[in-house]
């Protein structure tokens, strides 16, 4: 059957609105469902003091402080390693086969799934290098897991900054090194600092990988090799043994506060930036 | 006439297995406008990026013969490509000005040699602006971003900051292209007064440009040169049969 264009139209139209509102509202609808359980869990009291009775009393305080810990080491080593390797694969090498299989290892790297980071984290920081279940053993690991997404943020990001700047930069008498750190990664920088904080996501939200190389342990971490429990960690252990619901609810809902703080903070100062160097 | 500074000997160059520029023999000298005329393609553009070693960033670019700027060959392996892109500046078709204000994109370069005093800065800043003709236009806005600039503006902007280097030869690749018949009026104004203190060298697709403001004019066609003469000479009587017809616009 044929349809007028005009007819067509339309009822493509409403099919695109129909699908934009049904992911629009699976989103609304996690949120509702967590915030309406978690919010009235919230209290000061829940994000200053630890956890007593396996988590059935008492608040979340160490697993806020591990969570922090872990990830700040994840991207404390995986930002330097994959920024670097962005301006590596873009500036410093000619398209060919080695930054083909560079670039095709970093997206199998990204297709793993996270419980093989863990079992691999496990098996080497946990057992082979003896760092034991910890802090640094689980930051280590969720490093190689979000290395991917840095890379390939951090290089479209380089990519699309345009080549007449490096022209211009080069016919001015700037070495290499130079243009990239004066022209390049400014101009690259609010897509290598999207790239980051979607790290910073996965890394905060990171479950399986983190279970088997930080352990689970509920005491406050006192140093790097110490073993602790994320909030991730903790929500899964509440809600998968039955320990306490309202608690479960109460974690989750302030992991996703907190990823919203971030992203608003982060898309706001990187505004700021911008405008301020335009 | 005074001695060469620019010598081109048996020059050709390749990007790949493409030849783009033919044994090219010909002299520039000293505070003059040598002008470049030639239809699309006949390695204009090439030329220059070769004079200040741009080229080396293409893949699979190579050369044959030689170029002697100030009696030395660029091209020997010994020759520090930094200092001289630094002595011959270049100002592209399209005015780019790198994404931050006025004032440091006229000190980018001279940053980069870790100079920072503040007052030679300044001095520097205004000196480059006043040769490049933008110094009333911008003076109280050196701060704000140079992208907000009109695209004539911005080419007067690329010319500053090439001067703020203090370089001996200016080349200007199609400077006006993109540009509307003020700005390019003023662009090259600025270019007669600065022949008395640098050796520049314009490209351009606009061969009544030549004739305006080039003391001498050389023809290219697919990568060779088939003439070279003073600016009156070669608009006048061409020696060649293709200068004449590329000049009547036969083709091109």
């Amino acid at each position: 059957m044929l349809l007028r264009p005009k007819t067509e139209e339309k009822i493509a139209q409403a099919f695109m609105y129909f699908f934009t509102s049904v992911a629009v509202l699976v989103l609304l609808f996690i949120l509702a469902v967590i915030l309406k359980n978690g919010v009235p869990q919230l209290s000061l009291e829940f994000l200053t003091r630890n956890p007593a009775d396996m988590g059935r009393e008492g608040g979340i305080f160490s697993t806020v402080v591990a969570t922090i810990f872990l990830t700040f080491i994840a991207l404390l080593v995986a930002t330097p390693l994959g920024v670097g390797t962005a301006i590596y694969l873009t500036e410093y090498t000619i398209e060919g086969r080695l930054t083909r299989i560079i670039r095709f290892g970093a997206d199998c790297l990204a297709g793993i799934p996270s419980i093989i980071f863990g079992l691999f984290g496990f098996i080497l920081f946990v057992n082979k290098l003896k760092f034991g279940w910890s802090i640094l053993s689980g930051g280590l690991t969720l490093a190689f897991m979000v290395l991917p997404t840095i890379i390939r943020t951090s290089e479209e990001a380089i990519k699309s900054v345009p080549p007449a700047y490096r022209l211009v930069s080069f016919s001015l008498g700037s070495t290499r090194w130079q243009t990239i750190t004066r022209v390049v990664l400014p101009s690259a920088l609010p897509g290598i600092v999207t790239g980051i904080i979607l790290s910073i996501g996965r890394s905060i939200g990171e479950t399986a990988a983190v279970i088997f190389t930080a352990g689970s342990a509920l005491r406050m971490p006192s140093s790097l090799f110490s073993s602790s429990r994320t909030m991730s960690v903790h929500f899964y252990i509440l809600a998968k043994e039955g320990v306490s619901m309202p608690k479960a609810y109460g974690t989750a809902a302030v992991l996703v506060i907190a990823i919203l703080i971030i992203n608003i903070l982060t898309y706001y100062l990187m505004e700021k930036y911008i405008r301020r160097k335009l | 006439m005074n001695e060469a500074v620019i010598q081109v000997r048996n020059f050709s160059h390749y990007y790949g297995r493409n030849c783009s520029l033919k044994n090219l023999n010909f002299d520039v000298y000293p505070h003059e406008i040598l002008g470049i005329i030639g239809p699309a393609r006949s390695g204009k553009s090439t030329f220059l990026a070769c004079l200040n070693r741009l080229a080396d960033l293409v893949p699979g670019s190579r050369i044959e013969g030689k170029i002697l700027i100030d009696g030395q060959d660029i091209f020997r392996p010994e020759v520090d490509v930094v200092a001289l892109r630094r002595k011959i500046g270049m100002v592209f078709a399209t005015p780019v000005p790198l994404p931050m204000s006025i004032y440091e994109n006229i000190v980018y370069g001279v940053r980069l040699l870790g100079d920072n005093d503040r007052k030679e800065l300044d001095t520097i800043v205004e000196d480059s602006l006043q040769k490049a003709g933008l110094w009333n236009e911008v003076k109280d806005r050196l701060k704000t971003s140079a992208l907000k600039l009109s695209g004539g503006q911005q080419q007067r902007l690329c010319i500053a900051r090439i001067l703020a280097l203090k370089p001996d030869y200016i080349l200007l690749d199609e400077p006006t292209s993109g540009l509307d018949p003020i700005s390019t009026m003023k662009i090259e104004d600025s270019l007669r007064l600065l022949k008395k203190d640098y050796t520049i060298i314009l490209v351009t697709n606009n061969t009544k440009q030549a004739a305006r403001i080039a003391d001498r004019t050389a023809f290219f066609l697919m990568g060779e040169l088939v003439e070279i003469d003073e600016t009156p000479v070669l608009f006048t009587r061409p020696a060649d049969k293709r200068t004449e017809a590329y000049l009547e616009g036969k083709f091109g």
